[in-house]
């Protein structure tokens, strides 16, 4: 009876047998049990639900994006770390993890690094920074923002529950068929991915469409597009993308689920199914997703590069033109992902040349940030350190990518290591510096204080070496014939070059640690970390014409825009001694907090885990749940709540306050 | 140039030809909830062209099972267009009432559309039913499979719209006709059109051209 009640779902889910995820799980859920007790105990649990679990403020949202993406490269980083340890072992022998769970460990390493930390950070930053810079009050979609939010978390719950309960996919990150077909993968791991990315996909598309509306149509006055700052044109052409690839990922991973569940045959080998249609469905999400990755990357690179040159981006109009041109060519790619799967000579270079022509808008953004540089008075702080790692990273990393984009080269290299430190060198190098860069330039402004600078350029140093050292070396045994996702191996040639390449993965360890001891040292040194005047970089766009942290409503006065680099004219003309003219303050009216996002999410959780073990009573219950809280949720009376005149002009003289004092002392001091 | 139109400059460049285009400031709530809900009905979009390719690339996989002429009662699939298309243009009164804060009206063009709704589903159900029960079900070959998920999803998008219809009706009886429950039915009837253009396209693609092989 218990057994029929609760689906597929038996203690036998529970991995008694295998120490290293139990022991893993087992830390894992004792510190979140820790937190939470922690949290209860000091009372901060009303402060947590009120303040920032319903909070539907943007730049609450974007933090609890980017806090999701941090703790999930924890996790990412320890798969990719015991691969390497693997491998560095597995020669003549089986290493200490068996092939069941070095499996679910890359497959997992995969699906983490891409949907749960590099996504939710590049739209964490996104959401944080965009209606700063656009210098409104809010997105589009407050509650829906939030609603987005929660449902990626569930996605990422789901894939750690799978730690514990049950078992992750062994497929790696893209589920081909028939392997993931219920004949060989008859296990719920495969069902854990596509449940969970279905979930969180959803997620993803609420917050490209939201963020899509507010570029669109939420500027403040005069903010014409060519006036927005580049950061704000990345971001309208990465959720773009959502919109047009998101819904491939969730229809392509629904067929999956239907030839699972209820035995259709989309992908199968009997009955006509056609698995090659998975591969080109697959990719013409994946190739554009990688863009919508990096071009919010390539945004940030141009606000640091800017910045910290004290020069206008060089060649902006030519750099938005790249950009929507990359956004586009994205789409006419896809195949150069499985050149050897039989598409033919012709089609193949087709591709090939498309692939090589995206390159080009590619390389007009290096040129573009290295006459920004060029002839600017340069401040290595770490942002700007990220963003020259980047440059020289990423144009080996891009250079390699034209190399497999060649089809010949491509049916020697392919699911080889070469082709796996290419995309790391592209995505580590890219992506990942972009968001810490990123998360350095923009931490004062989210919290009201900087990030301590020596700790932060430790940690880029040995993030930058530890790069080379574990990835150079994978380029070298990609040549020398290595495949990728090998268990164990018995080639002597490849093995100094692993063990080099498990010394890389180290050494970025350390950098990790650092990034950790940074944040910890600068939370406790935070007032001498102070910015007072919310400008901390002296910055060119909006972002930093209001307070670190910003108040709520972000500005007390939305600002008027004349022309680009908003903020740097607003702080010309300052300097001008241009009469300030006293302006009358008035209440302002913002969106109140909701828990519907949350609730939700909770629901989803729920129906995600049950359409998993096959518990269909929880599914229909966990459905009736997340319908029922939309339902409360329309049936509001009051969605807004106003903050009055006073509290305002309050707010707003005090930031005025500090600044004066800044501009002052700064002009007795030249 | 003096430092200071320097300084002011920035990347902003004259525009062309002396004509300035401003931009006056945020959208007004309405055009930006009716705008993102087009956003979302083109991602909507999107996804069921998914389903058409996967249909187009598999309706000849038969695997020695019926084709589409053999299964497809052309009667039937013109009185479920006919159902829906009225429910389209009953939707279009329902919105007019709604622009006359007419609650009467709107909630007789509602209970409307959602009778002309749910004589659609109940056709495309018996329509499943009749299917599965010669042996015709979706696990029969890979052309079924197609079918079953492509006419399904708008099956599924034609049930979650009578359940968004419902809980309109419901709203403007508690509430009246406030701007928020407003925009909420310009999304409702936006989706609900939504469902005729790509209920045309199946109707062309899968049962018109389907009959026809």
């Amino acid at each position: 009876m218990l057994g029929k009640l609760m689906g597929k779902l038996t203690w036998a889910a529970i991995p008694f047998d295998q120490p290293i995820p139990l022991l893993a799980g087992g830390v894992v859920l004792v510190a979140i049990l820790a937190v939470l007790v922690w949290v209860v105990v000091k009372g901060h649990l009303p402060y947590l639900w009120e303040e920032w679990i319903t909070s539907v403020d943007h730049k609450r949202i974007g933090v609890m994006y980017t806090l999701l993406a941090c703790v999930m490269l924890l996790r990412g980083f320890s798969d990719a770390i015991m691969m390497r340890m693997q491998q560095a072992i597995a020669f003549h022998s089986n290493g200490f993890l068996p092939p069941e769970h070095y499996n679910q460990i890359f497959s997992a390493h995969g699906t983490i690094m891409i949907f749960f930390v590099a996504m939710p950070f590049v739209i964490g930053l996104m959401n944080l920074v965009v209606p700063l810079q656009l210098g409104v009050r809010d997105v589009a979609f407050p509650t829906l923002n939030s609603v987005g939010f929660w449902l990626t978390a569930t996605g990422a719950l789901l894939v750690n529950v799978s730690l514990v309960v049950g078992e992750f996919a062994r497929t790696g990150w893209l589920p081909y068929p028939p392997l993931s077909e219920m004949t060989y993968s008859p296990g719920v791991g495969v069902d854990y991915y596509l449940w969970s990315l279905e979930i969180s996909g959803v997620g993803t598309l609420v917050a490209g469409i939201n963020l899509v509306t507010t570029v669109l149509k939420i500027r403040t006055k005069g903010m014409t597009y060519l006036r927005m700052p580049m950061f704000c044109w990345t971001t309208l052409a990465s959720n773009l993308l959502i919109i047009a690839a998101f819904p491939i990922l969730t229809a392509t991973l629904a067929m999956l689920i239907l030839d699972r569940y209820l035995g259709f045959h989309f992908f199968t080998n009997e009955a006509g199914g056609n698995m090659m249609m998975f591969m080109n469905l697959i990719w013409a999400w994946g190739h554009p997703e990688v863009y919508i990755l990096v071009l919010p990357a390539f945004g940030i690179f141009s606000e640091v590069v800017a910045t910290f040159s004290g020069k206008p981006l060089f060649g902006y109009r030519s750099m938005v033109l790249a950009t929507m041109a990359i956004c586009i060519i994205s789409f006419m790619v896809w195949l150069h992902h499985f050149f050897t799967m039989g598409a033919g000579p012709d089609v193949n270079a087709i591709f090939g040349i498309a692939s090589m022509i995206i390159a080009v808008p590619t390389g007009v953004k290096i040129y573009n940030w290295l006459f920004t540089m060029y002839g600017g008075r340069i401040r290595f702080t770490t942002p700007m350190l990220w963003t020259i790692g980047f440059m020289v990273t990423f144009i080996i990393g891009g250079l390699t990518g034209v190399l497999v984009a060649v089809p010949p080269a491509d049916f020697l290299l392919h699911n080889s290591l070469f082709l796996v430190a290419h995309f790391h060198n592209v995505i580590i190098g890219g992506v990942l510096f972009g968001a810490f860069a990123g998360y350095t330039y923009w931490f004062p402004k989210a919290f009201g204080f900087r990030l301590h600078e020596g700790l932060g350029k430790a940690a880029f140093w040995f993030w930058l070496v530890g790069f080379y050292v574990a990835f150079m070396p994978l380029y070298v045994v990609g040549f020398l014939g290595m495949t990728r996702r090998m268990q164990h191996y018995d080639v002597p040639e490849w093995r100094p070059w692993l063990l080099l390449a498990g010394v890389g993965a180290v050494l970025i360890l350390i950098g990790i640690l650092f990034q950790i001891a940074q944040l910890v040292v600068s939370i406790r040194q935070r007032e001498q970390l102070r910015d007072h005047t919310g400008d901390p970089w002296d910055g060119r766009s909006l972002e930093w014409a209001t307070s670190s942290p910003p108040p709520v409503f972000n500005f007390a006065f939305m600002p008027d825009v004349t022309g680009g680099d908003a903020y740097w004219s607003q702080k010309a003309l300052a300097r001008q001694n241009a009469p300030v003219e006293e302006r009358q303050y008035e209440p302002i009216e913002m969106p109140r907090n909701s828990p519907t996002g949350f609730i939700c999410a909770f629901f989803a959780t729920v129906m995600g885990f049950a359409l998993i073990w096959h518990i269909w009573w929880m599914v229909i219950a966990g459905f009736v749940g997340a319908f029922a809280t939309f339902v409360v949720f329309a049936w509001r009376d009051h969605d807004e709540y106003q903050i009055p005149a006073d509290e305002v002009a309050r707010i707003d003289r005090a930031n005025i306050a500090e600044r004066r004092g800044m501009v002052s002392a700064a002009g007795s001091l030249s | 140039m003096t430092d200071a139109t320097m300084a002011l400059g920035g990347n902003d460049a004259p525009p062309p030809h002396g004509v300035e285009i401003e931009h006056l400031g945020p959208a007004p709530k309405r055009i930006v909830t009716g705008y993102g809900f087009w956003i979302f009905i083109l991602s909507d979009m999107v996804m069921f062209s998914c389903f058409f390719a996967a249909f187009a690339v598999l309706a000849g996989q038969t695997a020695g099972g019926p084709h589409g002429s053999e299964l497809f009662n052309l009667r039937n699939v013109a009185i479920e267009t006919g159902c829906l298309l009225m429910s389209s243009f009953v939707c279009g009164m329902a919105s007019i009432a709604a622009e006359e804060r007419n609650a009467f009206w709107f909630q007789i063009a509602m209970a409307v559309t959602c009778v002309l709704g749910l004589a659609f589903l109940a056709i495309e159900f018996r329509e499943f039913a009749d299917l599965v029960a010669r042996g015709a079900g979706p696990s029969r070959s890979a052309f079924l499979s197609a079918f079953f998920t492509l006419v399904g999803c708008h099956g599924l998008h034609v049930s979650a719209g009578i359940l968004w219809l419902l809980t309109m009706m419901a709203q403007v009886f508690a509430k009246g006709f406030r701007a928020d429950i407003q925009r909420r039915f310009l999304c409702f009837a936006l989706f609900w059109h939504a469902l005729d253009i790509i209920w045309v396209a199946v109707f062309s693609v899968v049962y018109l051209l389907g009959s026809g092989a």
